[in-house]
């Protein structure tokens, strides 16, 4: 258990609202598969999964508390520690390391001024590392709250962060010249594709 | 019905029959972990896994239904590799520590591993260690053996009824705990150390006392409560080490409450294992016969009317009958074996029956249960009632104090008055009773053990007629015990013969000095205080309130001690098997009052358990079979009479100590401190709560 558990746990009215959506689309007495979204609910209202959060919504969806415990511990995108304002995900996972996401890494490490599973002092990033978070094609790549930066070098993923400390908000996507996924520099392939009516 | 093929066998079972199912019909034994037969199936330790003509993949027969024309190997080299490689993964991370391991010996996964496993590991990398968690006072824990099997989980969220445990973690990090710090507070929790294949979970009182190849395992009775399940009592030496559940079908299945398993060590503290006689007002030990001489001098020239007999809740069938024939001898007929005075009377059988029977529990579609909390007077029958409750189109309703039963019910009062309402018909219960094709009444000793007892016992009586409870080929009306004496006790007729005394009556006489000479057998639960100045006989095994009380203490046997006849609340008569023997020079209790009765010059008419027991027989004929439940013949009984407005009462206090054993006994005393009264129900608010 965290140091800073609460002692209890309430969604806002808009939360609430919102949970209330998703246990609706539920069939009566179903209202358990409510559980996931419910606990993501709990943790962007704030920033983290308590106890008391975990008590509060078994107690919302009529199950026994060690039911959402198990859910809360087997999904790591729920956080069971408080995290500072911005969660900055570095994946180090196979693609993003052969593209040099130790780089990446420690871009991030020096602009933040600490390690892995560390939040800064002033309470506004804390740094993970993580496994595939399924962005290979853009890889090296860090999700942070809910954006993907894809395709880092140490100097975006500096000026990424730089902006964040600054109260900016950096463009999400590939921090590089790239359409989505498409080829760097413009399509390389079917460029003479002209669409019009068809040929017999 | 499917039609399969297994090893080259064929074999027809029901549809949805899995294939390890199927299997175990021919007796072709597939290894497994995670699958149990009264568990839901879950398939996460993959040892099952068999061959299946047309399927890419071993699967796993534990969860595969079967299908028409399955053609099933399970001792192909693709078989064998697979649950040797399954083996292997198990292994990875299980310590090597079985030579200091208490399941060495009786464990599945070493025994599998003989078996299914390879002659050497591959593995150079460090094990995985998790930290043990705090299961309470009656499960030690050694999480690092842990093979994630989630048979625990199961049984306590599905059997159990009190889901507190749980897998937290994914992967290599999951991790079996309780939530956040709480014991394991199951009244059943001690199953949990049978089901778990490794030595992840194990007996804490006994930890570390025993290997299971040096104990002696006699199948026996449980007597801790009245449904008589089947135990096995593993002993060392003279010294009972353990109690285990026996598969018994018909009352516990393979069950056995915390209490039954745990209070055994209450067997080896308070013990008399010699005879005392009180001179100068201290119990002095003396000798086997001057005891027996200080009893006869006592009763000499006492009228028959001033000597009584009380029996306690532990007291068996021999010993009763011993006990009530030298009362005839004596002249007397005070004697009683109703010690918490519940209104049963000995005449109709099926008014102290439960009917019924266990089983029969799972086809009854509606329950009314008063002035019962089945979860601590009955743990493994409220097991089976919450079993009942999970199949579906079950209703339940309470009249007694508010409890927590582990299956959804309704609460409807705690008044005698509810009974009344729904008995008249005017309840909207009544109808639910009505209306079911196979409706229950449990009637509890809360309901019994009152002045009014057989009013309230009156009024269920009707109500079981008007609701259609009893009727041709059921019998809904069921009373449940809490002593496992009480049914052989009524079966015996030990109760007030023509113009005798009950256990009130007894007490009082003796507190008016109209009573000379009380014996006590194994009575403990007498209110000790009034009995005056009465000459207290105390026959029993645990120097509890009436050993204390005693002018002349005579040791006997308990129910580990002695081959004993007893009647479980269904009225099947079983017997316990000697384990162990008498400490000191304790005997068996009818052998006793046999030699009693020589010393009064008035011998019995019987010197072996045989001809004992054709005198049982003689004087009830259900002595004379065991093991099994006849239908008892429904009649007239209870009384007519208003019920007086006094809410019902629970019938016990403390789940984990009902009775001298478990009042001895050091681990129930921790549970107790541990978890209250137990069941986390009844729990009396001081006013310092909220």
């Amino acid at each position: 258990m965290s140091a800073q558990e609460p002692a209890t746990f309430a969604f806002t009215p808009d939360y609430l609202a919102l949970a209330k959506q998703f246990v609706a689309k539920y069939p009566a007495g179903r209202q358990q598969s409510a559980v996931m979204p419910l606990l993501d609910l709990a943790q962007r209202q704030e920033g983290w999964v308590s106890q008391a959060a975990i008590e509060a919504i078994a107690a919302m969806l009529d199950m026994a508390p060690i039911r959402v415990q198990e859910v809360a511990t087997f999904y790591t995108m729920y956080n069971l520690k408080p995290v500072g304002t911005h969660h900055v995900q570095v994946c180090t996972n196979i693609c993003c390391q052969l593209r040099g996401s130790d780089d990446i890494v420690a871009a991030a490490k020096r602009a933040l001024g600490i390690e892995f599973g560390e939040t800064t002092p002033d309470g506004k990033f804390t740094l993970s590392e993580v496994e595939c978070l399924g962005a290979c094609v853009n890889a090296p790549m860090m999700q942070i709250g809910d954006d993907f930066y894809e395709d880092l070098t140490s100097e975006s993923t500096g000026a990424v962060l730089e902006a964040l400390k600054r109260g900016e908000a950096p463009k999400p996507g590939p921090q590089c010249d790239r359409q989505f996924s498409a080829p760097e520099g413009g399509p390389t392939t079917l460029t003479g594709l002209t669409f019009g009516p068809e040929k017999a | 019905m499917p039609k399969l093929t297994i090893d080259g066998r064929e074999v027809e079972v029901e549809a949805g029959t899995t294939i390890l199912q199927a299997a175990e019909v021919l007796g072709i034994e597939i290894p497994r972990f995670c699958y149990h037969e009264r568990l839901a199936i879950a398939g996460n330790c993959r040892m099952c896994l068999v061959e299946v003509e047309k399927m890419p993949k071993p699967v796993a027969s534990c969860a595969m239904p079967v299908g028409e024309g399955m053609v099933v190997k399970t001792t192909t080299p693709t078989v064998r590799k697979a649950r040797q490689g399954v083996m292997e993964f198990l292994l990875i991370n299980h310590p090597l520590d079985c030579p200091i391991c208490d399941q060495g010996g009786e464990c599945d996964l070493q025994d599998q591993a003989m078996a299914y496993g390879a002659d050497r590991s591959r593995y150079h990398e460090h094990k995985r260690a998790v930290v043990d968690k705090d299961f309470g006072p009656l499960i030690k824990t050694f999480m690092t053996r842990c093979i994630q099997c989630t048979r625990c989980v199961r049984f306590i969220t599905e059997v159990a009824g009190v889901p507190e445990l749980g897998a937290v973690g994914r992967g290599e990090h999951m991790e079996i705990t309780t939530y956040v710090g709480k014991a394991v507070s199951s009244e059943l929790s001690g199953n949990l150390i049978d089901l778990c294949p490794v030595g992840a979970l194990t007996n804490r009182p006994a930890s570390y006392t025993y290997r299971a190849w040096e104990l002696k395992k006699t199948e026996s009775i449980d007597t801790m409560d009245a449904l008589g399940s089947a135990i096995r009592i593993d002993a060392r030496g003279n010294e009972v080490i353990r109690v285990l559940p026996r598969i018994n079908d018909d009352i516990n299945e393979e069950w056995l409450s915390d209490r039954s398993r745990f209070a055994c060590d209450g067997l080896k503290r308070q013990r008399l294992d010699r005879c005392y006689v009180r001179r100068d007002g201290r119990l002095q030990p003396v000798s086997w016969t001057e005891a027996l001489g200080a009893v006869a001098a006592r009763l000499k020239g006492v009228a028959g009317s001033r000597v009584a007999a009380i029996a306690g809740d532990q007291t068996d069938c021999e010993t009763l009958t011993a006990a009530k024939d030298l009362m005839a001898s004596l002249g007397s007929a005070n004697l009683d074996c109703r010690q918490d005075g519940a209104k049963l009377e000995a005449g109709v059988r099926a008014s102290y029956l439960f009917n019924t029977t266990i089983a029969g529990i799972e086809q009854a579609d509606a329950v009314l249960i008063v002035g019962s909390n089945p979860r601590k007077e009955a743990a493994v029958l409220n097991a089976r009632l919450r079993k009942r409750w999970l199949a579906g189109g079950f209703k339940a309703a309470l009249v007694g104090p508010q409890a927590d039963l582990a299956f959804k019910h309704e609460w409807l009062g705690d008044s005698p008055a509810v009974l009344a309402e729904i008995a008249a018909g005017r309840h909207p219960f009544f109808g639910v009773l009505k209306g079911a094709p196979w409706p229950m009444i449990i009637l509890g000793q809360g309901a019994l053990a009152r002045e009014d007892g057989a009013a309230v016992l009156g009024l269920a009586r009707k109500l079981a007629e008007a609701a259609g409870v009893v009727k041709d080929g059921w019998n809904g009306f069921n009373v449940l015990h809490t002593a496992a004496a009480r049914v052989g006790g009524l079966d015996l007729a030990f109760v007030p013969g023509q113009g005798g005394r009950d256990v009130a009556g007894i007490v009082d006489g003796a507190a008016k000095g109209e009573v000379e000479v009380v014996f006590l057998l194994g009575a403990d639960e007498v209110d000790m205080k009034g009995l005056g100045n009465a000459f207290v006989v105390y026959l029993g095994s645990h120097g509890d309130a009436g050993a204390h009380r005693a002018d002349v203490v005579l040791p006997g046997a308990a129910y580990t001690e002695k081959s004993a006849t007893f009647v479980n609340t269904e009225g099947r008569v079983q017997r316990t098997q000697l384990a162990v023997f008498p400490p000191g020079e304790a005997k068996e209790d009818w052998k006793v009052l046999r030699a009693l009765s020589d010393v009064l010059g008035k011998p019995l008419a019987y010197d072996t358990p045989r001809q004992l027991r054709d005198r049982m027989a003689t004087l009830n004929r259900v002595f004379a079979t065991l093991d099994a439940v006849s239908p008892a013949t429904w009649g007239a009984f209870g009384a007519e009479g208003a019920v007086a407005d006094k809410p019902f009462l629970p019938a016990i206090d403390n789940f984990y100590m009902t009775d001298p054993i478990s009042r001895a006994s050091k681990t129930m005393a921790e549970c107790s401190g541990a978890f209250g009264p137990g069941c986390g129900c009844n729990h009396k608010k001081t006013g310092t709560h909220g």
